[in-house]
């Protein structure tokens, strides 16, 4: 067992322990309620179910979820607004918004309940994070439609810390106010954060001396080992994964534990299966593919096996932690990240992990992918240290080269590396897009 | 080989510009060049007058905002890839280009660049070497 | 006094909202001891008790509050960060801020119990205001340590309506949210409700896809006249409440059905109103500096709390609605000289200190305040220093930026820089008037 991971007094986190087979059980009662909700008021799904020739009372096991029909994000558009919504409009007590595939955002209502049942995830994510009501919380995440910032605003609100709703950008007062306040722990992006350590090492501040910094709650983008390696080193203090989307509710429907060894599902709220994107059927535990939530007790806007697009695994064994509920991987892809280059799939996470292995080199990068003539181009601006810059022409060809070969190893095509001066390239205050695709034009 | 160039600060405001012709014009001192970079806020103009010290102090005197550089002017031959090669030259020396403008005395006359470097000297030596025309401060001002 | 409601009179807390003027009375001497109490547990009351003699618990009637302290913002600013924060920190839920007269900003703090009754509070205008359990409300604050976000929504949870966290900015979207969504109510300062309403009335936007019903404004004064364009520009009804985070944030007045000003939440709040030079109270009824103490904070105990906001507490009778609570006109104007742009509280010495921080300026500067469309906007004129003229695009921009970065830092506020020639600006002996409000706003 590592770092105080058991908190398994704490009854927050009863439902972490409970043993499977009361999972199971807890999890078979939710799964009928919601698959009869879902049928009585979802027409779609109604629909879907009728064409599938799958009547509710025919799910008798957790396993026979695989007969129940999939949602997509597309669903959610083509039902804008309101269409999934599985109570009347006065049940509603809440809306979030994703952003669409189109110029519509999609739209989520929420009952009181489901607003219970997101925050509880949060909870659990952040005493699973070691947090307490003696923390200091500052929200760096937007706040608004987006479910980052009042998710882990009430989050830490329920669990009892001073919560500090920064929101995001003004990155100099963030800084200001994280000494100032002696501000414990931070939620935000992790590209976010790593534009704050960049802005507050550019004055000077050093993190372990100056701020009582020791948590950093990251999430909305995937991002890698590699980086929280670096967040952690610069900084001193503990990176944590906080992964959720809004179409099943928002931050909190799992969370690394302190032995950051993949993500814990709050699996009595979100039930995970893993499919293959290509036939649809379930894979076994341990096998790579497209992650699949159904919410079991979330009534205003229930999803019955939401497609969400990620790529992970479910980890077989049992965390060292001693939690039951089971893990998947850390999501450092998703299918929409896909990028086909000359049929070689590559995930900008490769690219982000082939990056972070060599000396020098900045967590800042951008790539580009083109097209001449038929062949794919791809291309990897990436900032490196100043003093690398003022090398000779000869060790910079050096380190150029030694970051190729360090990408190739792993995605197994040529890539093209330039290097460029720190802060050089954009940054962002909420959510980073790392790609440039100009094929799509 | 340098020659030097007055730049003043631009309000965003009607009349300034005329203000600094006005001054110069009444103290007898003609102008050269003026170039003008401008953003929505502030502008900047750039002048060679002949007598720059008596020119600043003049401006100085009406209470305009002066700042002297030394800069460098070549002449670009009248072939295509003539800009070309002067800024290949001082590119291959790792001097940087600050900013740059052109004039002319006279129609058909070869076109007089005015070029801000970040390391003057380095760049007048790489310009020599390849045979470029620059032109001191006598030669400019005797057109 | 208007003897006709605009809407059906309703209540969020009947019993207390109505309580008869005795029993409210005595509440209130009971909570203002308790407040004393709690504040002197803080070496800043310790120190002024001591100074002027008075003991804690010689409270004896509501007049006593006068040989309390006044608390003023600048003492926040003394006592930076949390110098007012009586409970540990383990008691403290949240932190909102507002702006301060330097840099800093002016936090205040709230016990889990403070956000609690703050919700309570925000649910009381908003229900005398036409809130309804069934309504769904477009939230279009910003969110984040401002006051106001976040108390209208903790409001409007506990009323039980449904709500759309749009926060601020990008009106496009706004207006497709409230067709989408068709919210009855929208929160949002006075001012981006015209900005709105101009996109709406211009954009060739079918008013039948719309279906407000209800505005709640706050963040900013406004003023009767624009209460009725945006009511007759866009058929709604537009409601006024009254708050400031140094005291808890909004939720300290509000209007009922019947608009005869903003009903006092008097459980909750001592009013007093004073001359500004004399301090002494003014004559009933008659207008001056309206000084707040709070009776029920835990996490922040401030008493009898300076706002500089202009105002009447009236004294013409009861309010036809039922409430016994004394009311309030709208805010007249400010004793210092704070603005307001955009909802966010601006003070000319936070970007003066701002600039001071920049090395290329002089320290002669005018600011401006004007409103070029619906929204306003602030120039600052600085002069610049001659010796830092550069000659040089990307370091004048360079500069420019520092400029923008070091006010946006201070204030939350974007604002217009433009630099001038020394010695262009006018020159002040004496107090110096740098800002000109070109607004001409009348209240």
């Amino acid at each position: 067992m590592c770092r105080e991971c058991n908190d398994k007094e704490n009854p927050l986190s009863r439902a972490d322990y409970v043993s499977v087979d009361e999972m199971r059980n807890i999890q078979l009662t939710k799964l009928k309620k919601i698959v009869r909700h879902c049928y009585d008021n979802v027409p779609l799904t109604r629909l879907r179910m009728d064409e599938k020739g799958v009547k509710p009372e025919d799910i008798k096991t957790l396993e026979d979820m695989r007969f129940l029909p999939f949602m997509k994000k597309t669903d959610l558009r083509d039902e804008y607004p309101k269409g999934l919504f599985g109570v009347p409009m006065r049940d509603i007590v809440r809306f979030h918004c994703s952003s669409g595939t189109t110029g519509k955002p999609i739209v989520v209502g929420s009952t009181r309940g489901d607003l219970d049942v997101w925050i509880d995830g949060v909870v659990r994510s952040l005493v699973m994070d070691g947090i307490t009501n003696e923390d200091i919380l500052q929200v760096s995440y937007g706040y608004g439609l987006f479910t980052g910032g009042l998710g882990l605003h009430y989050g830490g609100e329920a669990l009892g810390c001073a919560v500090v709703p920064t929101s995001g950008g003004n990155t100099d007062r963030q800084i200001m106010l994280m000494r100032d306040l002696g501000v414990t722990a931070i939620a935000c992006t992790p590209s976010y954060f790593i534009h704050i350590m960049d802005e507050a090492l550019k004055k000077g501040v050093d993190f372990r001396k100056e701020t009582k910094l020791r948590h950093g709650i990251f999430g909305a983008e995937p991002w890698t080992d590699e980086i929280r390696a670096k967040i952690e080193s610069v900084t001193g203090i503990e990176a944590h994964d906080i992964y959720g989307l809004t179409e099943v509710s928002g931050p909190g429907v799992a969370s690394s534990c302190r032995c950051h060894s993949g993500l814990h599902v709050f699996e009595d709220h979100f039930y995970p299966e893993i499919i293959n994107p290509d036939t649809l059927e379930p894979v076994p535990d341990g096998t790579w593919g497209e992650l699949v939530f159904t919410t079991l007790d979330r009534f205003g806007t229930p999803m019955l096996r939401y497609r969400t697009r990620d790529i992970t695994r479910i980890i077989p064994d049992r965390c060292d932690c001693g939690r039951t509920i089971r893990r998947i991987d850390r999501i450092s892809a998703r299918t929409d990240d896909m990028l086909i280059i000359r049929g070689v799939n590559v995930f900008p996470s490769q690219i982000e992990a082939g990056l972070m292995t060599v000396d020098k080199v900045l967590p800042h990068y951008h790539i580009y992918v083109d097209r001449e003539g038929d062949l794919d181009t791809i291309e990897v601006k990436v900032e490196v240290t100043a003093d690398a810059l003022g090398d000779q022409i000869k060790s910079l060809e050096l380190l150029r080269r030694t970051i190729a070969e360090a990408i190739k190893k792993i995605i197994n095509i040529s890539i093209k590396v330039t290097l460029v001066e720190p802060h050089s390239l954009p940054r962002s205050e909420g959510k980073m897009n790392r790609v440039t695709d100009n094929r799509k034009k | 080989m340098k020659i030097k160039q007055i730049s003043l600060f631009l309000e965003n405001k009607p009349g300034h510009l005329n203000a600094i012709c006005r001054t110069l014009a009444k103290a007898g001192i003609n102008i050269v060049t003026l170039s003008l970079a401008d953003t929505q806020q502030f502008g900047i103009v750039r002048l060679i007058v002949e007598d720059w010290e008596r020119g600043r102090d003049e401006l100085e005197k009406a209470g305009h905002v002066v700042n002297v550089r030394d800069v460098v002017a070549a002449t670009v031959n009248d072939v295509p890839g003539g800009m070309a090669d002067l800024l290949d030259a001082v590119g291959a020396v790792g001097v940087n280009i600050e900013y740059m403008y052109a004039f002319s005395f006279r129609t058909n006359d070869k076109a007089i660049l005015v070029f801000r470097f970040d390391d003057a000297d380095k760049a007048i030596e790489a310009l020599k070497r390849i045979g470029a025309d620059i032109l001191d401060a006598s030669t400019l001002f005797s057109h | 006094m208007n003897t006709v409601p605009v809407i059906e009179n309703r209540f969020w807390q009947h019993d207390a909202e109505c309580m008869p003027r005795p029993q409210l009375e005595s509440l209130q001497l009971q909570r203002l001891r308790e407040a004393v109490a709690r504040a002197s547990a803080l070496p800043f009351y310790q120190k002024k008790f001591k100074e002027s003699g008075f003991s804690p618990d010689s409270i004896k009637t509501l007049d006593d509050i006068r040989r309390l302290p006044f608390t003023l913002k600048a003492d926040f600013r003394d006592n930076y960060p949390l110098g007012f924060v009586a409970v540990p920190r383990s008691e403290v839920s949240r932190f909102q801020g507002t702006s301060g007269t330097t840099g800093k900003p002016t936090w205040t703090a709230y016990t889990r119990g403070d956000v609690d009754r703050w919700a309570d509070l925000c649910a009381r205008f908003l229900v005398s205001g036409g809130l309804r359990p069934e309504h769904t409300v477009q939230i279009s604050f910003g969110f984040g340590l401002f006051t106001g976000g976040f108390g209208l929504h903790n409001g409007i949870q506990r009323v039980g309506a449904a709500i759309i966290p749009i926060s601020s900015g990008n009106s496009a979207r706004q207006i497709m949210t409230m067709q989408d969504l068709r919210p009855e109510v929208l929160i949002c300062t006075p001012s981006y409700a015209l900005k709105l309403m101009d996109d709406i009335l211009s954009g060739n936007i079918d008013r039948a896809s719309i279906a407000l019903e209800h505005a709640h404004f706050g963040g900013e004064p406004w003023t009767e006249s624009m209460r009725e364009r945006i009511e007759s520009g866009l058929g709604i009804r537009c409601w006024n409440n009254y708050g400031m985070a140094e005291c808890g944030g909004p939720g300290i007045a509000g209007e009922c059905a019947y608009r005869n000003g903003m009903h006092i939440q008097e459980d909750h709040y001592i009013f007093e109103v004073i001359d500004p030079d004399t301090l002494e109270p003014v004559k009933p009824g008659e207008k001056g500096e309206i000084v707040v103490t709070p009776l029920t904070r835990e996490a922040m105990p401030v008493l009898r709390y300076r706002t500089r906001d202009i105002g009447i507490v009236y004294d013409d009778g009861e309010c036809p609605c039922g409430r016994t609570t004394r009311r309030m006109s709208r805010i007249m104007g400010r004793t210092d000289d704070m603005l307001i742009i955009r909802g966010v509280n601006v003070f000319p010495s936070q970007i003066e200190s701002a600039l001071m921080q920049c090395k290329a300026v002089s320290p002669h500067y005018m600011i401006e305040v004007s409103r070029p469309k619906a929204l306003d906007e602030i120039t600052v004129h600085i002069e610049m220093e001659p010796s830092f003229f550069s000659d040089s695009m990307r370091e004048m921009q360079q500069i420019r930026e520092n400029i923008d970065r070091a006010i946006y830092g201070a204030t939350g506020l974007h604002m217009v820089i433009n630099l001038v020639s020394p010695n262009t600006l006018e020159r002040f002996e004496g107090k110096s008037k740098r800002v000109k409000d070109l607004r001409n706003l009348k209240f």
